[in-house]
């Protein structure tokens, strides 16, 4: 495996990839959203799984994003994402509004390598209306009608996740958070930042086996401890609501964005 | 007995509205039908029977899927959800909900996060409570800006879920899918109808002096004010306090 460093995996962002970033609570790598910004390449087509969140108003506040595809963007409880609604106000960032299973649904054909995958609901709402890139075709296992919508494969160019541990393999702990698999699967390239590496084999025990992603699929892994903050991980720690207030309050402008991205934060001691 | 406050009144409509259900999915930050379902279920308990399983998503303590957040949908798509509560920036006389934004899209003037589920869970759920304690006519529109989810849809189209009531800070309403439209089943304490039709932005039926929304007896108010709000403080602690906090000021 390549244990790399969260500067040297931003290198990996060329500008115009799409780029995979899953939900607040699934384990987000906050600690690659500034080694992105300062590698700078921009043009980026964000899918959100199924939502984002901080990690996205902030690649949009510093204006690397031309799409995002996601079913919300929020800050929770602290709010709507102040730069992601300045940029939709403005028109800044095209959107490719979803609903969560269908940001699903992309991927899992993207893993099967199959063109497309069939979805219940979205008929007769304005999420299908506004996108072009699904279909609605009659049920060809029906005796006739019976609508439904092909959601088509999401191949990112690029996943980013943050999780427990990696062994010295190149294995990941995903433990139950299946999406981040299926955002791996579906991914040429996969960036992965930990809270640790151990060295023993991660697939050598059934148990831990079973919820890991084999390094078949990871492409770079590095040590960021505390690498979800301000958002909490799974097993591991909260989020820091305080934290994720603040830049809610922070970057209801741009100004008051550059100021707070512009401070050299790190997880507090 | 002691009064009784308002949010209780809402807790207690949902856990009857909830009433049969096997298990009940709920958002993030819901706590009031969190409490209802975690009420409905103390009830059923009390009564020596099963309650339902309860799904709050992005809980840890309340979440029982093992692949991912894929899985909720999946589960739904199953059958296996029974109800869902969904709120929304605005909601129409035909059951439309919009969690997109108003003013235009896609440059919408006010932008809400997204349609998150809904889009999909509306459609496959059979038992869906539209619920939002906002009563005004911002909220409660003649037609929403963006339907993110539809209240019903053309025959041929594969539905098996949808609205069943309304429920929010002023009033009960229950969803006719065959007019479509809502009708006022119930007014809450200090509420009227008159009021609730300044507040409401499309027509909806009703009798001509509506019942009030039922009360919850002794036992019920014990439950929650016991048992329920200690299960609510795990995952919605600041909710819970703020609730206890009332009760004081209520008896002091």
């Amino acid at each position: 495996m390549v244990l790399s460093e969260p500067r040297a995996m931003a290198k990996h962002i060329e500008p115009g990839m799409r780029v995979a970033l899953p939900v607040d609570y699934a384990g987000v790598s906050m600690a690659m959203t500034r080694p992105i910004i300062e590698h700078g390449a921009g043009n980026l087509d964000l899918v959100c799984v199924p939502t984002g969140g901080m990690q996205v108003d902030q690649l949009i506040g510093a204006g690397l994003v031309r799409t995002v595809e996601t079913s919300a963007v929020s800050l929770g409880e602290a709010g709507g994402a102040p730069r992601f609604n300045a940029a939709v106000k403005e028109g800044a960032v095209r959107l490719k509004d979803a609903t969560c299973p269908a940001i699903h649904a992309g991927l899992i054909a993207a893993q099967k390598g199959s063109p497309f995958m069939p979805l219940r609901g979205l008929i007769g709402t304005d999420l299908l209306r506004h996108r072009d890139d699904w279909r609605v075709v009659d049920n060809p296992l029906a005796d006739g009608g019976d609508p439904i919508v092909l959601i088509p494969a999401i191949k990112p160019d690029v996943t980013i996740f943050h999780v427990p541990m990696a062994d010295r393999f190149g294995n990941v702990w995903i433990g139950r958070r299946r999406e981040l698999a299926a955002m791996a699967y579906a991914s040429r390239t996969v960036l992965v930042t930990v809270e640790r590496i151990v060295e023993e084999n991660l697939l050598a025990d059934e148990m831990s086996a079973a919820g890991v992603l084999p390094a078949l699929y990871v492409t770079e892994v590095a040590r960021a401890p505390k690498g979800a903050w301000p958002y909490g991980l799974w097993g591991e720690y909260p989020a820091d609501s305080a934290e994720i207030a603040r830049y809610a309050k922070a970057a209801r402008t741009a100004d008051g964005f550059s100021a707070y991205m512009a401070q050299a934060q790190m997880e507090p001691a | 007995m002691a009064d009784v406050l308002p949010r209780e009144v809402l807790i207690c409509t949902i856990a009857r509205l909830l009433d049969g259900v096997r298990h009940v999915a709920v958002g993030a930050s819901s706590p009031i039908p969190a409490a209802g379902a975690m009420l409905l279920r103390a009830m059923k308990e009390a009564g020596g029977t099963v309650g339902p399983r309860i799904s709050i998503l992005g809980s840890v303590e309340h979440n029982f899927f093992t692949n991912g957040s894929a899985e909720l949908f999946d589960c739904a798509g199953q059958g296996r959800i029974d109800a869902f509560f969904l709120g929304g920036g605005q909601i129409d006389g035909f059951g439309n909900v919009n969690l997109v934004g108003t003013g235009g899209y896609p440059s919408s003037n006010v932008r809400w996060p997204g349609s998150f589920g809904s889009a999909y869970l509306y459609f496959v759920v059979p038992r869906v409570i539209l619920f939002r304690e906002e009563h005004t006519p911002r909220v409660f529109v003649e037609k929403v800006d963006f339907i993110s989810a539809p209240g019903v849809s053309p025959e041929g189209v594969f539905r098996s879920g949808g609205p069943v009531a309304l429920l929010t800070g002023k009033g009960l309403f229950r969803f006719d899918k065959t007019r479509p439209g809502f009708e006022l089943e119930s007014v809450h304490p200090g509420h009227d109808l008159a009021e609730i039709k300044q507040a409401t932005g499309f027509q909806f039926a009703h009798d001509a002096e509506p019942r009030q929304t039922a009360l919850p007896d002794r036992s019920t108010l014990d439950l929650l004010r016991g048992r329920v709000f200690d299960e609510l403080a795990e995952t919605y602690p600041e909710f819970a306090a703020q609730m206890r906090r009332e009760l004081v000021a209520v008896d002091a």
